[in-house]
């Protein structure tokens, strides 16, 4: 059967292929506590415990680090400091500029200085604490601010062209400018980052990491232990959570844990507590942006600039392909005419942003977001119809400004079915009517758009590969180098293969990702899991069903075209046969059961230089409406309704991808309304624990919430059985709840006044925004 | 010495650390890694367990934060944990259903959940509230966005024909058999801190007043949803801990001439009914405080005894002019509570004394009384400002006012100029607008990770604007509350 054959699948009869919703492979394992993640394995008799000591100052330089009282604490074995490391002390995945310990220059408050080993982790921990550090003051840079005065950056300024913008502006009947402040966000994975290391014979080392991306994990450790790279063996059963903070930022963990075990011999493990978890590790950019559009009447598009800056934080980490995506989505759905996006990657002394969800892409597309409801304001119109006139349209209207053309567009009619399917006009209406009267609650309604570029942007990155066993019995053992966090991969790749083999998924037993067996993988990121993981599984089981079909064929004497893999089994022209028998037989018949498979996406390039190229495979697209409403008096908001209308091309799985829009959605609903990161002027994070940072609770969740899957998505593309990427899309859902909020502002002046709302809109921010757009509205009056 | 009942028998356990928390006695020597740590400070609710209670002939069954409740607070309980009620071959009702309804990706918060949803699930007194969110409400997922988890809670109502075996007849009988069974002198010596730790479990206030006697220095442990910090947090060493869990008196709650007398052991779910019935609006605070998990644990007399300038329940205490009663071997006095808190860390609480009681007077009919709660997040979290106003107006003049603020000075405070400018004054926007003028004069907050000062200000001037609101106009004033969704 082709892979693209449509929905007509064989698979009523059989439980697991593709398009059926199955529960997440360790549902079960979940609800009862039997999933084990890497602080519930069994430790080794014995094991240590490590915990790191962190700077107390965001920008110092060591005088001196006295630790003879650390050594003495109880139960301490031994205290590892930067000259403990035989290799290299870097753990910088891009660039080596992230130090395993300080040397003798501190860069941020919070960075690692030593690492102490225990009898127990409480010792560790307290041990930690005796260090005695003369600390000579250097002053930090804490903002983008800061760092935009200093002229510190991490890399040159970037720009992204497309046409002449500035004259475009210029020329165009109406122009308009604007700015918006975009808050950082914590990961808050439930299960903070933890590695147990435990070595083997040799130099080897076996290292179980709660890791999105073990190959890296895997290299890093043998640089910083001047290895070769195959002595290190690390394993990821599963995550408990990982959204993009545990792509670089587990390495600290994994590295110190196998320093201390290669040092010692003894197993070593090193779980941080939530405090420091936050303190230590990087989140989210926070962004500074700048625009300025010219448009017409209708508010359509001549040009547009962007100006964008971000806090990267110390070192590079992964911050020139986050950047590089925000200015990809700084466009998000529309034709921006002419552009000119230009990016600043502001050097600070903070903890060193990382990878999180949209990686990038949030920040840019809300900038955009944030202009069409400024123009909209601006020509009188609903911000609705300014979006569906700015739409990408062939064949004259669709190129990007990193001049890739968008040849899959289906945004217009997905936000029509939308708006009509949600009464979104209608309410809009009755919102600005009701805005009217007296009363201190407002409310506010938006319609926002989604379009997500698929890929790692470093093109190099998107391949992967496979391992497939079938035993004897006809039982099959699956290995991809894909990690599971929660976003159901496992069960997405798994039915692919029970697909294939068109077989019960029950056979297909889901192993944990090991670097020993499918090698030089990528991070489980940008989406792409099931994409580049689903295709090498099929590779390799295509391999294996195609020696089945060659010894059946040749045996048979039947064509190969006439064999039929069909609920368990497989019809060889007259003949029937359980896919057991076959397996049985192909082993006596000296038929090899086992197969790699790999897979690299077609179509990709991008040239760094010039910004420009196809960086992305396909887009995923997706729309919401948020309906909210605000207290003047006290800032306080909630989201009364929330509809959603997502395209996920022909779904592996609808309950998976269901689960990944809601929670995409809420996601970026905290990152919007109530999470907010405050570091002091010293640079020190003082929001660094759930008491104090606020992630959505059950109560936050919209009040009344619509998601559909768009029945109408499909991929163009031949990805695997026409799927879409779906990790990274939803979260951007989630500007709607903004928009919407910044409609209701603007109702606490009777929409005369187009508010200044930064992000995230906490209670105080919505306070002060109606506060200051009531005082114009009056100097209007 | 203490004994609890864990899985159908007696577990005693001879040597205790008073400092140990449940969750690490669980996962570093029972071995038992179903209950999760998330954050170690009770905000999370990822280590939630079911702490059964002796309610006359039937076990009560609360979800708890096993992170921050110290081991000896289980003398006399029974402990309920994730793997106590199934397994992936035989699955409680409660964890098919949330496993069925794509209640868990990464699966690092559910049995937490699967917890606070059992302890629903058994809950059988009907007077209590079942929202669902107020039960999930001390519960974070990080992937789900809740939507699954929600509607897993509501197919599963609480049963009170439940055919369960939890809190059956035979585990009614073995917590009988060790109600009264004696603790005796705990003593640890801790390995870290090399030092000894002794802890105490009374189970009189005669016994409690002796010990605080002998131990003046002795930390005082109501529920722990604050000292828990100190210890996972802090890394403090406490060499003398007494437990207040187990004296029967301090957790009563009476009606008397002088009002409704709380005692200071009562925990927050037990006082929430006769405090909703006090004041509608004291009961929407009292569900925003914490989460369920804290209010099961966390004590009234805690709340006030900490003397936090960011506690809850102290403006409306203040307000409403509520009296203290403290407590020790020389004899009870009885203070109003507004005097108790002197400055930012200081209490008005002698050594070798305790919070005993607190009595709240009647809410008269003349009196508007409101309370409200701004914090960043609506549930489960800490409040930026938390103000109440007990406005006695007599034919449109104010008659007398009590104006209380947290989170605006050291110490839950009175606003007394703002409620000079309201007194003998008329209700009117006017006179609000100079009281908002004079609460400048009251306060001058401080900016911190939760508002600004300003904020903080402005907030405390719009809630008394609310107040007044509130008597004079018919608009809906209130954004719609976390009880009133996916109830």
């Amino acid at each position: 059967m082709p892979e693209d054959a449509g929905t007509g699948f064989e698979t009523s009869r059989l439980k697991g292929g593709v398009r059926s919703a199955l529960k997440h492979d360790s549902a079960d394992l979940h609800v009862t506590g039997e999933a084990r993640y890497v602080d519930d394995l069994p430790e080794p008799a014995d094991c240590l415990h490590l915990y790191i000591a962190t700077s107390e100052q965001a920008h110092a330089q060591i005088k001196d680090m006295d630790l003879s009282d650390v050594r003495h604490a109880p139960g301490v074995v031994a205290v590892l400091t930067a000259k403990d490391i035989p290799g290299t002390n870097d753990i910088g995945p891009v660039i080596p500029d992230d130090p395993l310990f300080v040397e003798d220059k501190v860069m941020y408050h919070g960075q690692s200085l030593f690492a102490v080993a225990a009898e127990s982790r409480k010792a560790a921990r307290y041990a930690a604490q005796k260090a005695r550090i003369n600390y000579e003051a250097l002053s930090p840079l804490v903002t983008i601010e800061d760092a935009r005065t200093a002229g510190s950056l991490i890399e040159a300024e970037q720009v992204m062209v497309l046409g002449d913008a500035e004259a475009a502006i210029n020329q165009a009947p109406h122009s308009l400018s604007g700015r918006l402040t975009e808050g950082g966000q914590d990961h808050f994975y439930l299960e903070g980052q933890v590695a147990m290391a435990i070595p083997g014979e040799n130099g080897e080392i076996l290292v179980h990491s709660s890791t999105q991306n073990p190959t890296e994990a895997q290299h890093l450790i043998a640089k910083v232990l001047g290895v070769p790279d195959n002595l290190i063996t690390v394993v990821v059963r599963r995550m408990g959570g990982g959204f993009g903070g545990k792509e670089t930022q587990s390495t600290l963990l994994a590295a110190a844990a196998a320093l201390c075990a290669s040092k010692t011999g003894r197993a070593v493990k090193f779980r941080l507590d939530r405090d420091d978890d936050m303190i230590v590790t990087g989140k989210r950019h926070d962004f500074e942006v700048g625009w300025k559009a010219g448009f017409d009447d209708n508010g359509r598009l001549h040009g547009a600039q962007f100006d964008l800056a971000s806090r990267c934080g110390f070192s590079t980490d992964l911050s020139l392909a986050i950047n590089d995506r925000a200015m990809f989505h700084a466009d998000n759905c529309y034709f921006l005419g002419a552009a000119r996006i230009v990016s600043n990657r502001m050097r600070t002394n903070t903890v060193s942003n990382t990878a999180f969800r949209g990686f990038g892409g949030p920040q840019g597309m809300i900038a955009v977001e944030h202009m069409m409801d400024a123009i909209a304001f601006k020509v009188g119109r609903d911000p609705l119809d300014v979006r569906l006139d700015n739409l990408y349209a062939a064949p004259d209207r669709n190129l990007t400004p990193y001049h890739q053309t968008v040849e899959d567009f289906v945004a217009r009619e997905l936000m029509e079915d939308l708006a009509s399917s949600s009464d979104y006009r209608m309410r809009r209406k009755q919102i600005e009517d009701a805005n009217k009267d007296t009363g201190t609650i407002k409310r506010g309604i938006a319609l926002t758009p989604v379009k997500f570029g698929i890929s790692f942007t470093t093109t190099h990155l998107n391949q992967a590969g496979a391992l497939i066993h079938i035993y004897t019995d006809g039982s099959i053992q699956l290995n991809h180098g894909g990690t599971e966090m929660g976003q159901g991969l496992m069960v997405k790749v798994a039915q692919v293969v029970a697909h294939e083999f068109q077989v019960d998924i029950d056979r297909v037993r889901i192993m944990a990702t090991s670097t020993e067996k499918v090698p030089n993988t990528s991070a489980t990121a940008a989406s792409s899991g099931s994409d580049l993981n689903g295709m090498a599984a099929k590779d390799a089981a295509e391999k294996i069903k195609k020696r089945l079909v060659d010894f059946l064929s040749e045996r048979e004497g039947v064509p190969a075209d006439d064999i039929v893999f069909s609920n368990n089994r497989i019809i060889a022209g007259r003949h029937e046969f359980t896919f057991n028998e076959v397996i049985k037989q192909a082993y006596l018949a000296r038929i090899s059961l086992s197969a790699t498979g790999y897979y690299r996406t077609p179509k990709i390039h991008y040239d760094r230089a010039t910004h420009r190229g196809r960086p992305f495979y396909y887009f995923a697209y997706g729309a919401a409406v948020s309906e909210v409403e605000i207290d003047t008096l006290t800032g306080e908001n909630r989201v009364v309704r929330t509809d959603i209308l997502h395209e996920v091309g022909q779904s592996l799985n609808p309950a998976v991808d269901m689960g990944q829009i809601e929670g995409g959605f809420v996601q970026g609903m905290g990152w919007l309304t109530t999470e907010e990161l405050v570091y002091d002027s010293n640079g020190r994070l003082r929001t660094h624990a759930p008491s104090t940072y606020k992630i959505p609770t059950a109560s936050d969740r919209p009040a009344s919430m619509n998601i559909k899957i768009w029945d109408k998505g499909r991929n163009q593309e031949r990805t695997i059985h026409r799927s879409k990427a779906v990790g990274e899309p939803p979260f951007m859902l989630a500007i709607s709840v903004f928009s919407a909020l910044t409609h209701a502002v603007s109702g606490a002046t009777g929409h005369r006044v187009f508010p200044q709302l930064d992000a995230p809109a906490t209670p105080e921010r919505i306070l002060m925004a109606v506060d200051a757009a009531r005082a114009e509205a009056e100097k209007l009056a | 010495m203490i004994s609890f009942v864990m899985n159908g028998r007696i577990r005693t356990l001879e040597r205790v650390d008073p400092a140990q928390t449940v969750l690490e006695w669980l996962r570093e020597e029972e071995r038992l890694t179903g209950t999760k740590e998330g954050c170690a400070e009770g905000d999370c609710g990822a280590c939630t367990v079911a702490l059964g209670e002796l309610a006359g002939d039937t076990v009560r069954y609360r979800a708890i934060n096993a992170c921050i409740f110290f081991l000896p607070m289980l003398h006399g309980c029974e402990l309920v944990t994730v793997e106590s009620i199934g397994t992936s071959k035989a699955m409680h009702p409660v964890q098919k259903t949330l496993a069925d309804c794509n209640g868990s990706q990464c699966g690092f918060c559910t049995p937490g959940f699967v917890m606070s949803l059992f302890a629903r699930y058994q809950e059988t007194d009907p007077a209590l509230p079942h929202s669902v969110n107020s039960v999930l409400a001390g519960n974070l997922c990080r992937c789900t966005g809740y939507g699954p988890i929600i509607e897993a809670a509501q197919a599963l109502t609480p049963e009170t024909e439940t055919k369960s075996r939890f809190g059956n007849s035979e585990t009614v009988a073995l917590l009988k058999s060790i109600q009264d069974a004696p603790v005796g002198k705990i003593s640890f010596p801790d390995p870290v801190h090399k030092t000894d730790r002794a802890g105490f479990v009374p189970t009189s206030e005669t016994e409690l007043e002796e010990l605080l006697a002998k131990h003046p220095d002795a930390v005082m442990v109501g529920g722990a949803t604050d000292v828990g910090l100190w210890v996972t947090k802090g890394m403090q060493n406490l060499p003398a801990m007494i437990f207040l869990g187990n004296i029967p008196s301090l957790r009563t709650i009476e009606q008397t001439e002088a009002g409704l007398c709380i005692g200071a052991g009562v925990k927050y779910s037990d006082a929430l009914t006769h405090l909703t019935a006090l004041h509608h609006d004291l009961g929407n605070l009292l569900t925003r405080l914490g989460s369920v998990q804290v209010r099961n644990s966390g004590t009234i007399g805690g709340n006030i005894a900490n003397g936090s300038p960011i506690g809850d329940t102290p403006p409306f205490l203040i307000a409403l002019d509520a009296q203290l009663t403290l407590a020790s071997t020389h004899g009870e006095r009885t203070i109003p509570i507004e005097s108790f808190f002197i400055e930012y860390g200081q209490q008005d609480l002698h050594p070798g004394e305790y919070v005993k009681s607190v009595t709240i007077p009647p809410i008269r009919d003349d009196l508007v009384f409101r309370t409200y709660k701004i914090s960043k997040r609506f549930d489960q979290d800490i409040s930026a400002v938390c103000g109440a106003f007990a406005i006695g107006l007599d034919g449109g003049k104010v008659k007398t006012a009590r104006i209380a603020f947290g989170g605006m000075a050291g110490t839950p405070k009175r606003a007394t100029a703002c409620e000079a400018a309201l007194a003998g004054q008329a209700w009117t926007e006017e006179t609000i607008n100079a009281a908002c003028l004079a609460l400048t004069e009251d306060y001058s907050p401080l900016t911190d990770m939760r508002a600004s000062a300003d904020y903080r200000l402005k907030v405390a001037q719009n809630l008394l604007r609310k107040a007044f609101i509130e008597t004079t106009a018919s608009n809906r004033t209130r954004i719609l509350e976390a009880q009133d969704t996916n109830a």
